[in-house]
Parts: C-alpha cells; structure tokens; sequence
C-alpha cells in the first residue's frame, strides 16, 4: 500500500487533480445541448458565419459542474502543493542532502532501466509555491471572463490540462517527463489560444504559436536524446548535482562541432527550446499572437506555465549549461554566451516594440518577452538566483497584470454595449451609479450563476448593425477608466509598478535589482557579457518603467476618450463576473508587493536589517539546488545597481508620466510619441516587421516548397507510383479474372452440367414401358449368363 | 428312358415362347399369362434335373428337393397371378384399360 501521507510521495498527486479534472469534465460534465449557432450569442465577440447550424452549448449544469471540478482539481493541487512546500521550508539546508523524491522503474532498457519519479528541491519548491498559486487565481478568474462564453466547460478542461502538464512539468525528476509536460502544454497552448477558431485570427495564432514552438522542441529533444546517450540518464539529481558526471561532459568532445564539450551542444540544443517555449529573439513572434485567446489563457501562458515553463527548464538545468565555464571568474562557456547575448537583446528589442503598441495585452505580451529576456540574461552571467526569482516574481505581477488588462478589456466590452443603448434610451442614467444600472445586463439560472449577458449577443449585432468595428483592446479607446472600476485600477497600478520596477515597495524592484547587481559585480571587473547584459537591461527598464506608465496613464487615467469608456464596468460590484474577476486581483497584488520582500540584499541599508538579517532568504533556500561548488555568494552591496534601479525605474515611470499623465490625451489626439520618434514609431508599432520578415523569408518559401511538394512529389512522384501499383493491380485483378471465369468457373460449372447432361441422356432409359424394362432386364441376364458361362468354361480348363 | 435334353428343350421352348409373350403383348393379362409359362418351364427344368440327378440321399432317405421347389413355385404362381391380376383389375378401374403402355403415370 501506498504512504500519501509520505512526503516523498506526496508529489506525485500534485499534477493528478487538474489532470483528473480535465478527465472528469470532458468526459462526464461537458455536456452541450444543441442550438442554433445565432442564437447564442458570440465567440470572443466573434459570431460564427454558420448561423442556422446547430451546435453544441453547454448546459448550465454542465457549466457549473465544469467550474466545481475544475476549482476542485486547482485547489487540490493547491493544497498539496503548498503543504509539500512548507514541509520543504520547515528543513535545514533542505535540498543539500535531504530533498523530497521518489521514482518507479517506468522501462527497462536493457541492462538498466529508465526511472520517471518526482523530485522536490528547492527550486521545485519556489515553484510549487508560485504555480498553483496563480493557477488557482486563474481559474478563479475564468468563472467570471467566460461567464457568457458557450463553451465554458471546455474551457476548463483545456485549461486544467495546462495546469496539470505545467505541474506535471515543476515535478518532474528527468527530462524526459519535463519533456512530457512540456510537450502537454504546447498542445493546451495551440488549443487554448485557438479557443475562438472561429475566428480566423485567432486559429492563425494557435498555429503559429504551435508551429514556432514545435520548431525549438525538436532541437530540444535532440539535446535531451544526446544527454542520454551521454550519460545514460536524464534524472536531475544524478546528472544536476553530480561534479563528476557534470566534469565529464565538459571535457567530453561534442560529436558535431568537436571544438566545443558535449555539456556545450547538449545545453545549446536545451537553450534553443527554451528560446521557443519562452518565446525569446528570433523565436518570439507567436507570443504577441497568442493574444488571441481568452485573457485568462493569456494570463497561463505568459505567467504561470507555459514561458514560466521554459526559463524554469533551463534555470533547472543551469549547471549543465555552466559546465565547462566559470561565469563568477569570467570564463563563459558558450551556452552561457548565448543566453546572455540572446537574453539581453530580447529584452531590449521587445521593450522597444512594446512602447509603440496600443493594444492593451500586446503591451503586456512584449514586455513579458522583455521580462524572461532578463531572466534569460541573468542565467547567462550566472545569476541563478536571481534568475529564479525574477521568474516567482514576475509570475505574480504577470498574472496580475494580465487578469487586470482583461478586466479592462471585459469592462470596455461593457461600455461599448451600454454605450449603444445609452444613446437609444438610457440617456437620463448617465449619472446614475453604473453598478445599478448594469444589474440586469447579467441573466442568471437557478443557480445563482450568470448565465448569458445580453451584451454580448447584442455586441454581435452590434458590429453588423453600425457598421464599424470598435476594438475594446485598444488603449487609444480607454481612458479615465481608474474611476469606473477603481479596483482594477489600483490592482493594476500595483502590478505595473512592480513591472517598472518601482523602488523599494515592489517585488519587480527587489528582483530586478538582483539581476542588475550580478551584471555590475561582473561589469566592475571588465566582464564583456556582464557589461552588455548591464547596460541593456538597465535600458530596457527604463523602457518597461516608460511603456508601463504609458498604458496606465491612457488606460486609466484622464478623461474617457469614448463613449465605451465613459459607460465601461464589470456589470455591478456584486454580480459573480465582478468579484470573480477582481477578488484574484486583490490576491495576486498581495504578492506582487510582498514576494519581494524574501530578495532583499542583507547588506542593503535599513530593509536588509529588516527583512533579511541572516542572509537573503530567497537566495538561502534556493542557492541548495545546486552542488556547493555552484554556489555563487550573494553580491557585496553596491550603490551604483541601486541608484540605477531607482534611476531607471523612476525616469522611465517619470517620463512616461510626463507625455502622457501630466495632460491625459483627448479623444481623437495623437500618440505624442509618434511626433519624438517619427518614422521609427511606425518601425516598432509593426514590430520591427518581424512577422513581415518571416512572412517572406520563411512562410512564403515554406509554401512554395509545399505547393512544390504536393504538386510534384504528392500528386507526381508519390500517386504516380501509386496509379501505377493500382493499375497494376488492376491488370492482375483482370487476369486472374479471365482466368477465374475460364477455368475455375469452367470446372465449377462443367461438372453439374456434365451431370444433368448425363441425367438427360439417361432418363431416356425410363420409358414407362415394362416391356423395355424387361427386354433389357433379360439382355442384361443373357449377358451375365454368357460372362458366367465363359468363366466356368474357362476355369474348367 | 427318354434322354435329358428332351426335357430341358421343351422347358426352353415354353420359357421362349412366355418371354416373348411377356415383350411383345400390351395386355396386362397376356403378360401375366406369359409369366406363368416361364415359371412352368422353370418348373418342368427342376422337375428333370431331380428325376435325372440323385434322389437317395446317403443316409438312404429320398430328395425331393426337386418337386419341393416345383410345388413352391406353383404355389407362388398362383400367389403372383391372383396379386397380378388385382393390380390389373385396380389398373383397369382408373384407366378404363389394361394396356400397360397406358400406365405411364410415374415416367419422365
């Protein structure tokens, strides 16, 4: 019998709620009942152009039910997670010599057999921490953003599985069931952000973001399969915290590329799938398109799991890729290089596309790439820690960030509905307490549960009936939102200074910081990569402080610049969409201010004293994950990382807060920014026009090879041979035919016809004529008689 | 003592002429009176064999194999013409005849 109260085992139930929740509502709860497709409304705002078809919508039992599972699989994992966690923190030193693992023999190969098991270090624990945590808020979130969608309960069985592959994933102890979750994700991925396919943009996207990652994936399977033949295994712990194995594979000569060590190739073929998972240059391109799913989708991806997923791989394999090199004395191995080079341009280059955009999540979505450029970069110059907890606090931010802008976005959905009835017959309500007048626009069934929301199917309509498309995203259409939902607002803020950075208060600050105060440690000591990866992530703050201030000053703040913003909301403060919808918010701006707080420099005037008098805690716990010769100090206290934090942090917020906050935009005015940066506001609003690069370069040629293909090899080559085998095969099917027909049937037939010939002939016998009887009768006697008597005749002789 | 073949050419003679009588006539009671003259030369055969043959046996007893046979097959004669001619008789009820080439009820 199985010990679940074993701490050792206990992780492995942690991916089995969500996942048994995905199992549970596709199979038992997701029942639809079928309507006509324009009767229900719409599609993320899309109404899908097969009107008189039936579909089918959810049930409200089965929606509810969806949502009771789906709630109970996160919190489930929730739970376990977090009482594993505080087991793991309750130890000393946890993760040098005692962590939490256990492992099967999953397949024997050969002479040994491959193990899959789970393992809890302090890494994992940092994870498990931060994981279930934002998925939970997520889910939370879901109830009340896809309230009005008809395919809710799907929703949360997709969105399950990701939860469970990404935990899947954080608790794996080889790479090969990392592999496995990763793998899980990149499909949730593809189906969630194509979750409104009928919307043509969004199914793009969904193969885009699949295409792109699927491209990395390879490259790190490759690697995976070279560590193995390598070592002969793919477990953490054996391979991780191993000096001899890690030695090994540093002075062992790559098979290809010999002047480099296998650790080399193996942690560039990993690095290269991370660089897709975590959507890093030249491999970021679906990340901005994957804002085409559900926010809440968004939220997963660019937080919780799925990027998360890719910096968490390669912080886990860090000292793979350090092996062979020495980033803390200035001897970088070449994957280190790469993340470092790679890592510190991303960040730079997507916060520039970020400053020049106007949608709301697009804004979000560049500079989530910014952010793991950082983490990327900081892994390069041998920051793991603060690599580490960039991502936990970035992951919360995010999260937040993400929920938040979708709260806009559904608030501005609102506005855009209640605008168009505003200038038909509500008129006289202007002033009126929105939350009052909004009550009705939510229907609900016996259970208390939102069903539809009459916006949303007049929304449709509406589209059609005026004749112009109104874009609830974006920013240019908000403004003067702080004061219509004040919670969301303040939700917002928090997270968006936390992103900037801004000082002391915020998590963003505490971790930024440490990445900054890694780069200048090396930077005083003439370290090439320290100094690039210092001098562009100090700029790229200040870009994320500048594009942060921007999207919170045109978001929420002057007057509205349309009639949506003026009437937006999130349909009353107590209807299920608005608290379902903020009360994550409240949480998660909890811990984008508070998780800071575990990476405050011991030696930092006053708060050092304060928060972490016996060494950073964060950095304590985690620094376990590695072998002790790994374990990099925690940088002395310097001034020149701070004041640049803060410099950059409050310039950019500053300068931001000067275009666009000091006098708000009035409707209609242009962004001042494209009067500073001229033709190059048009360069970064396309983005670089990387998608147009890739469009010629890579998807054009892609299709002409496949046209070529399907036309030459597919329809030439390939049907040709087979035209051939069947004519071929036809021809011998008429032969044997022939054949068939003439002997075969020539025998079947020819007997029984022989016979009833011959019983033709011989009824001729049976004359009806006794005398013919007799006659023949007596000539047949005679004939006996004479045989007999030649017989005795001739034996008598 | 009259030789042997007298006998058996005058049995001969009779079968010949009641097997003709059998083929060639279409009464029914022709060929029945035909039968009964080749049972008679079959008769007359036995009957000269035994006389020509043994007629002790060696324990001194008489054989009489011979004229046994003779009596059974009159006997059966008899039998044959009363059943022969029943069937006749029934024959003629449905046909209104008793040629046989009429009786070709079960022919092909």
């Amino acid at each position: 019998m199985i010990d679940f109260t074993d701490v050792n085992i206990l992780p492995w139930l942690i991916p089995v709620g969500p996942l048994l929740a995905f199992l549970i509502i596709a199979v038992v709860t997701n029942r639809g009942k079928a309507t006509p497709a324009d009767q229900i409304g719409s599609y993320g705002h899309y109404t899908p152009a097969y009107g008189s078809l039936q579909v089918g919508v959810v049930s409200d039992f089965g929606r509810v039910a969806s949502i009771v599972v789906g709630m109970a699989g996160a919190i489930w994992a929730w739970v376990i997670s977090w009482y594993v966690a505080f087991q793991a923190m309750g130890i000393y030193h946890f993760g040098e010599d005692t962590i939490f693992a256990n492992r099967i023999d999953w397949m024997a190969t050969g002479l040994t057999s491959f193990r899959m098991g789970v393992l809890v270090d302090p890494l994992t624990v940092t994870m498990l921490v931060m994981v279930p945590l934002a998925v939970t808020m997520i889910f939370i979130y879901s109830i009340g953003y896809m309230a009005s969608d008809p395919r809710q309960a799907r929703f949360f069985a997709l969105i399950s599985l990701f939860a469970g592959a990404m935990l899947t994933l954080v608790v794996a102890d080889n790479l090969l069931l990392l592999f496995v979750g990763w793998e899980v994700m990149g499909l949730c991925s593809y189906m969630l952000i194509g979750f409104w396919f009928e919307k043509r943009s969004a199914y793009n996207a969904a193969m885009k973001a699949f295409m792109t990652t699927r491209v990395a994936d390879v490259v790190m399977l490759l690697g995976i399969a070279y560590l193995y033949f390598a070592t002969g295994t793919l477990s953490f712990r054996e391979i991780l915290y191993n000096k001899e194995v890690l030695d090994a594979l540093a002075s062992t000569p790559a098979l290809i590329f010999t002047g480099t060590s296998a650790a080399a190739i193996i942690a560039i073929f990993l690095i290269i799938g991370t660089i897709g998972k975590a959507a890093q240059f030249p491999l970021h391109v679906w990340l901005p398109d994957a804002m085409e799913g559900p926010t809440p989708v968004s939220a997963m991806i660019h937080a919780a799991a799925m990027v998360s997923a890719g910096i968490y791989a390669i912080i886990r394999m860090y000292p793979l890729l350090e092996a062979g090199g020495h980033p803390h004395s200035g001897e970088f191995s070449a994957p280190l290089l790469l993340m470092a080079v790679v890592g510190a341009f991303t960040a730079l280059f997507a916060a520039t596309i970020a400053v020049a955009q106007n949608d709301v999540k697009r804004v979000l979505a560049y500079s989530t790439i910014s952010q793991l450029g950082f983490m990327m970069a900081a892994l390069g110059i041998g920051a793991y820690i603060a690599a580490a907890f960039h991502l936990i606090t970035h992951a919360f931010f995010k999260a937040l960030l993400f929920m938040a802008s979708g709260s806009v976005i559904h608030a501005m959905e609102h506005g855009e509905h209640h605008a168009h009835h505003a200038a038909h017959d509500h008129d006289d309500e202007h002033g009126h307490d929105h939350g009052h007048e909004t009550v009705p626009a939510v229907m609900y069934d016996e259970h208390g549960h939102p069903v539809a929301e009459a916006h949303d199917a007049h929304d449709a309509h509406g589209h059609d009936d005026h004749g112009h498309h109104f874009d609830p995203q974006d920013m240019m259409n908000m403004g003067g939102l702080s004061k219509r939902i004040p919670v969301t607002w303040i939700t917002f803020l928090i997270g968006g200074l936390s992103l900037a950075g801004f000082p002391l208060i915020t998590a963003g600050f505490w971790s930024k910081d440490e990445i900054l105060a890694d780069a200048w440690l090396g930077t005083k000591e003439l370290f090439g990569p320290h100094a690039l990866v210092f001098f562009l992530l100090a700029i790229a703050a200040f870009l994320t402080a500048f594009y942060t201030a921007r999207q919170l000053c045109l978001t929420f703040l002057g007057e509205p610049r349309t009639e949506a913003a003026k009437h937006a909301g999130l349909g009353g403060r107590r209807s299920i969409v608005s608290i379902t919808m903020q009360l994550p918010l409240i949480i998660l701006a909890f811990f984008a201010i508070f998780a800071g707080f575990v990476g405050v420099p011991t030696d930092f005037p006053i708060l050092g004293g304060i928060f972490s008098p016996n060494g950073i805690v964060f950095k304590e716990f985690v620094k376990y994950s590695l072998i002790a010769e790994l374990r990099a100090d925690a940088p002395p206290f310097d001034w020149i990382p701070v004041l640049t934090s803060f410099a950059v942090a409050l310039g950019g917020l500053g300068l931001g807060y000067l275009m666009y906050g000091r006098r708000p935009l009035t409707a209609g005015e242009p962004d001042p920014l494209v009067r500073i940066l001229g033709p190059m506001h048009g360069i970064l609003k396309n983005k670089y026009y990387f998608d147009e690069l890739y469009q010629i370069v890579l998807i054009k040629p892609a299709q002409a090879v496949s046209a070529f293909v399907a036309d030459m090899i597919d329809r030439g080559v390939i049907d040709g041979i087979l035209h051939l085998i069947g004519r071929v095969s036809a021809w011998i099917g008429d032969l044997a035919k022939t054949f068939n027909l003439w002997l075969i049937d020539g025998v079947g037939d020819g007997i029984p016809m022989g016979i009833a010939r011959f019983g033709g002939w011989f009824r001729k016998l049976q004359t009806g004529r006794v005398q013919n009887y007799l006659l023949l009768a007596a000539l047949f006697a005679i004939i006996i008689g004479m045989v007999f008597a030649v017989s005795v005749g001739a034996a008598a002789n | 003592m009259i030789p042997i073949w007298l006998y058996l050419t005058v049995g001969a003679a009779l079968f010949c002429i009641g097997m003709y009588t059998v083929m060639s006539r279409r009464t029914a009671v022709a060929i029945l009176m035909g039968v009964e003259l080749m049972l008679n030369a079959v008769n007359i055969n036995l009957v000269a064999f035994w006389r020509y043959g043994e007629q002790l046996t060696p324990a001194g007893g008489a054989v009489i194999a011979g004229q046994a046979f003779a009596a059974f097959v009159l006997v059966v004669a008899a039998a044959e013409a009363a059943v022969g001619l029943a069937i006749i008789i029934a024959v003629y009820r449905n046909w209104r005849s008793v040629e046989v080439d009429d009786v070709d009820l079960l022919r092909w």
